[in-house]
């Protein structure tokens, strides 16, 4: 070995290559073998995981349906003035027959009815009814086909159609965020949807507000019950975990029909309460399909997820803290409030984040127990995904819940600090 | 072991019984009485009932029979933040969450002391255990040492007559230990504090205290200073516990006063001190000290009894020599003698007579 490492410059190993260079080589062949090891689960996550929620979120924005299907169309209507409230000239319909012929040849222009029916309701019965006459149609000869187009369906002779193509033919779009946000697309702009199909907004607010009613609930069932286990002698602690997890090992589905049979006017709580004499029999108390019975349910069921991580920080806060702080003359309240509990605020915050995001996009019980009034925005996001197939919609909305989560994470983390949230 | 009621006793357990699942006794019949201004040491080993004892005291157990009483008065129904009494833990429990001001100020705002008066005292108590800088860190911040120090002011801040000390010592290194052992008995002794400490650190007790209390088995097996206590072992469990010690199992065969001739189990005899015998025939084991065993023939009395002893080993300890000798039947026989000018170091394989005076050796029970 030379005298390699006094000289001035980057350090060398025994044969001269530099130190880090050579390093990097030790070590890349673990590098290689943990990649190796962990390649499995990263394709499987990356098939399975990340490239739907991808495509999904990407749907959100993704538009090039009126573009695809009606291009000859798009073009000419460029040069048509959507605001001044005439309808287009003759050769934009000439474009759109000639569009509209392949298009019906593919059978793609009922689906473009429905993606503009979201938009406009009518669209989707304008573009069906008037397919098979336009297919009789032949673009060279039988010209000029604004007069024809009106009489097949007067819809084509209204200026609001040829808008709402010309708005949507955007190939992304804000449309569907504007749509989640109970707004929409205009020739002026976006403008708020009319009053009375205003619905998300006031479904985003109910989900966060019974999201937090919920996680306020499971705090306070929650804390006694971990004090307890964390304070008791192994034996009867593991007795008490076992009854919390009991419920982990019945399907959800069972524990929130249980909760329908429980919470019926006819169920077994309100015949207590008649038999008790609480309540009268005409005056049943109505706990199910509503918000209550979805508070009730879900706090329920949730319980566990809030338990567990108070469950943990508690346990490892020495008991000789408060026995330390009751030997200097604390009272078991101050002990409680000022020593026991500022150190089990961990716990507290890391039940509330997982709590509160499992609710804020729980979906079956909300859609069993919850009624019209108690369901989440995720029964909405179901719909638009199984009934109404308005895909995009669903997207955006599922966008904007992952993005108020994430929101509601960083606030946490600034405020309470993710370092002090332990699950043990 | 005392078993009446002392007049001007501080602390003081009458026929203390704990048990915590009603079949066993961790403490059985303790009786002890602490004057004012004393420093007791619980030594032990562990499961022998000292730390029981310390809670009991302490109000975190209550005594399953028997009363406790502090200043005179029983104790056993007063809840622990009522009764005054400052605490080290094992672990200092100090807490994470407040700075090492904060700490201290906790026992005087629960005292609903004032601001003014709350701040000079939490100086002066942190400027006590020289640690008036560091009233704004965190525990977590600090090092064993230092949090050690915190944990003892903490505790006499709020000016307690009493001071319970639950192995205090335990996490820390050797030379931070011997340090804080002295610091903590001038404290006790500057201040007048009555202090019980809990430890199974035998030189930390002999070293500390004023009285150390042996436990073993839920009992006191003796009471007694550190000098009594090594020197004068009452029974084999405090001869064995405390200190290092020869032993050697035989019948007594005369009793003549203060002294005894004990017939070892390979037929040689010695001198002792007959401690826990009463009549020749009774089998005992006897006890010697490593430093008190003599091999120079011209410092024993002419008529002492000896031994026949091979040397085995030769261990250089720098101020001490200490060698291994094979003794009536017994190879781990110890012998320490001071690295003097005129010390004589045996080699191994040499066969010498060993002997000691009579009052160093003491005949306990078997």
């Amino acid at each position: 070995m030379t005298d390699a490492s006094q000289t001035a410059g980057p350090m060398l190993a025994a044969d001269g290559t530099p130190l880090k260079q050579s390093l990097a080589r030790s070590l890349r062949r673990q590098k290689l073998r943990a990649l190796f090891l962990i390649a499995p689960l990263l394709i499987f996550v990356l098939v399975s995981f990340i490239v739907p929620i991808g495509s999904m979120l990407f749907r959100s924005v993704e538009n090039s349906i009126v573009r695809d299907t009606l291009p000859l169309t798009v073009d000419a209507l460029q040069s048509w003035d959507e605001k001044s409230g005439e309808l287009p000239d003759e050769n934009v319909y000439e474009a759109f027959v000639r569009d509209m012929i392949v298009a019906i040849e593919n059978k793609e222009h009922t689906r473009l009815g429905s993606r503009l029916n979201y938009e406009e309701t009518g669209m989707s019965s304008l573009f069906r009814r008037s397919g098979r006459q336009i297919k009789k149609l032949d673009p060279e000869t039988d010209g000029p086909f604004k007069e024809k187009l009106i009489d097949i369906h007067d819809g084509w002779g209204d200026v609001k159609t040829w808008q709402v193509i010309k708005t949507h033919s955007v190939p992304i779009t804000n449309g569907y965020f504007l749509n989640a946000v109970d707004m929409r697309r205009t020739p002026d702009g976006p403008r708020m949807q009319p009053e009375d199909k205003r619905i998300l907004v006031k479904l985003f607010g109910r989900t966060l507000f019974m999201s937090l009613v919920i996680t306020g609930a499971c705090i306070l069932l929650a804390y006694p019950v971990s004090y307890l286990l964390a304070t008791q002698p192994t034996r009867v602690s593991n007795m008490l975990m076992i009854l919390v997890l009991l419920p982990f090992w019945t399907s959800l589905l069972v524990r929130t029909s249980a909760w329908k049979v429980m919470l019926q006017q006819q169920g077994v709580i309100n015949d207590t309460l008649v038999w008790l004499g609480l309540v009268a029999d005409d005056a049943r108390l109505i706990i199910i399909n509503n918000q209550i019975g979805t508070i009730i349910a879900m706090t329920h069921i949730l319980l566990p997820f809030m338990i567990l991580p108070m469950y943990s920080v508690m346990q490892t806060i020495p008991p000789s803290y408060t026995r330390a702080a009751k030997s200097m003359g604390a009272t078991n309240w101050t002990t409680f409030w000022r020593i026991y509990f500022p150190q089990s605020i961990p716990g507290i915050g890391a039940g509330s984040i997982l709590v509160f995001i499992l609710a804020i996009g729980y979906y079956i019980t909300p859609e069993i127990v919850g009624g019209t009034k108690g369901v989440f925005i995720s029964n909405r996001i179901a719909y638009h995904i199984s009934s109404s197939l308005n895909w995009g919609l669903a997207a955006a909305l599922g966008t904007i819940l992952l993005a108020v989560v994430l929101i509601l994470y960083w606030v946490y983390d600034k405020i309470v600090g993710i370092d002090n949230v332990k699950l043990g | 072991m005392t078993d009446t009621t002392n007049e001007g006793a501080f602390v003081e357990f009458q026929r203390v019984q704990k048990s915590y699942d009603g079949e066993t006794l961790v403490v059985k019949d303790l009786n002890l009485a602490m004057p004012k201004g004393e420093f007791l040491t619980m030594l032990g080993p562990s499961g022998s009932g000292k730390t029981t004892c310390l809670m009991m005291l302490a109000g975190f157990e209550t005594a399953t029979h028997g009363e406790i009483l502090l200043g005179g008065k029983p104790i056993n129904n007063i809840p622990p933040h009522k009764r005054g009494i400052g605490m080290v833990f094992q672990n200092y429990a100090l807490f994470p969450h407040m700075t090492v001001a904060e700490n201290l100020s906790f026992p005087l705002e629960v005292r609903k002391i004032g601001r003014s008066e709350r701040e000079a005292k939490v100086q002066r108590a942190l400027d006590m255990v020289q640690m008036g800088a560091f009233g704004n860190r965190r525990p977590a911040q600090l090092s064993g040492g230092q949090q050690q120090r915190i944990a003892l002011a903490r505790a006499l801040v709020f000016e307690p007559e009493l001071v319970l000390m639950d192995e205090p010592l335990g996490a820390l290194d050797k030379q931070l230990r011997e340090h804080m052992q002295f610091e903590i008995t001038r404290l006790a002794h500057d201040l007048g504090i009555t202090t019980v400490y809990v430890t199974h650190d035998q030189t930390e007790a002999l070293t500390m205290s004023d009285r150390v209390a042996v436990f073993d088995d839920g009992r006191i097996q003796q009471l007694a200073p550190p000098d009594q206590l090594y020197e004068e072992p009452e029974n084999s469990f405090v001869a064995q516990f405390i200190g290092e010690n020869n032993t050697m199992e035989g019948v007594v065969k005369s009793i003549d006063g203060d002294t005894c001739i004990v017939t070892l189990d390979d037929g040689s005899e010695i001198d002792a001190v007959p401690i826990n015998v009463h009549q020749p025939g009774e089998r005992t084991k006897v006890s010697i000290r490593p430093e008190r065993v003599e091999f120079n023939k011209d410092r024993l009395s002419p008529d002492a009894h000896t031994l026949k002893a091979v040397v085995r080993e030769f261990i250089y300890m720098g101020d001490v020599f200490r060698f291994r000798m094979s003794v009536a039947g017994n190879d781990e026989f110890i012998v320490k003698t001071r690295n003097a000018p005129d010390a004589v170091r045996l080699q191994p394989g040499q066969e010498i007579e060993i002997g000691w005076l009579a009052k160093d050796c003491r005949a306990l029970d078997a």
